[in-house]
């Protein structure tokens, strides 16, 4: 019964949804933090400038803000990696892929367009979660349960912009 | 340092749990995310909105208990409004969003790996670039500090919770309704 259920390709997006608002009540409870994934990669930036510019790339105002260590926050992530990985091995919908499917019914299968597009997209994310302070999930689902007026604004402004430039990539590109 | 090693512990065991729903939820899948944008899938919207209405009610009861503090992030409309919408354009055309990409890496997303997360790790460095710029300027626009709902309405906290969460399952349920 059990087994079952995790072997399952999907949940309920409410099971899901619930289940990740219990869960933040016990990151807050347990670790004193909110759900957030953005500022890893920030300290992630931080890192392979230190691997390149040397300890003078510490220097940064940025960087002093948000030194690049490994943090409670940074094993979250780690961890997200881990357990998507074996979620998708328990119900066999692990597969690697390059192309999604309907990217592929806009714009073809190349490889290196669809890669192209998620780097670009990715600098965009990058630039604007640290810009806004948070992502997601640490303004999305943290600071709106918080009721933080910088998270509300910060949400709907994500989708305001992703459905705007979703209907104008796919609308007039795809 | 034991504390700190418990805490680090604990931040993987969290973030296990967080990648399994996700994964399980289907946010993980580009077509999901992509879908949600293009107003065809409101798979996102569903978890998103079930996610903060039980976590609201849960942090507040227990932050009234004095079990738990809360970490409001302060905020203006530059950094907000401006780097949402940064975000969103980025949304749209990488599909994944700085959670979802660490779950779909996991799910086995080869354009996650070999694009999205170099582009979200230089689009930070970036910013980190032009911090010193911005900080005192754009950022500072229209600041409103560690303002709440409640006390921007200047009510008691449950009285935005209550109309919070109801208008939250109303929504919800309106979504089911439409067959979306």
């Amino acid at each position: 019964m059990l087994l079952e259920w995790l072997t399952e390709a999907r949940w309920s997006p409410y099971v899901v949804g619930a289940g990740i608002g219990v869960l933040s009540w016990f990151t807050l409870l347990v670790s004193g933090k909110p759900l957030g994934c953005s500022t890893t990669f920030a300290r992630m930036a931080g890192m392979l400038e230190r691997l390149v510019r040397g300890r003078r790339a510490l220097e940064k105002a940025y960087y002093r803000e948000y030194p690049p260590t490994v943090d409670w926050q940074f094993m979250l992530v780690m961890g997200m990696v881990i357990g998507a990985f074996i979620s998708a091995r328990l119900s066999g919908s692990f597969q690697l892929r390059l192309v999604p499917e309907t990217w592929l019914a806009g714009f073809g299968p190349s490889g290196a367009l669809r890669v192209g597009a998620a780097f670009a997209g990715g600098v965009l994310m990058g630039f604007g979660s640290r810009w806004a302070d948070g992502c997601t999930s640490g303004h999305g689902i943290s600071g709106a349960m918080q009721l933080a007026v910088s998270s509300w604004i910060s949400a709907i402004c994500f989708f305001i912009g992703g459905v705007i430039a979703a209907y104008l990539l796919f609308g007039l590109l795809g | 340092m034991r504390r700190a090693q418990g805490d680090l512990v604990w931040g993987l065991v969290f973030g296990i749990l967080f990648g399994f729903l996700l994964q399980k939820g289907g946010v993980t899948s580009y077509d999901v995310i992509i879908g949600q944008l293009l107003l065809t899938d409101w798979t996102v919207v569903k978890i998103m909105l079930s996610a903060v209405a039980v976590g609201m009610v849960g942090i507040h009861l227990f932050r009234q208990l004095g079990w738990l503090r809360f970490a409001v992030k302060p905020g203006s409309w530059g950094r907000n409004a401006v780097g949402g919408l940064i975000f969103g354009v980025g949304f749209a055309l990488l599909g994944y969003c700085p959670g979802t990409i660490a779950g779909a890496i996991g799910a086995g997303a080869l354009d996650a790996l070999a694009g999205g997360l170099a582009g979200i790790v230089l689009g930070a460095a970036l910013l980190a670039a032009v911090y010193p710029r911005i900080r005192d300027g754009i950022l500072q626009w229209g600041d409103f500090g560690d303002l709440t709902l409640p006390r921007l309405v200047g009510g008691h906290e449950w009285l935005v919770i209550v109309p919070a969460v109801t208008l939250i399952v109303l929504l919800l349920a309106l979504l089911e309704r439409a067959g979306w």
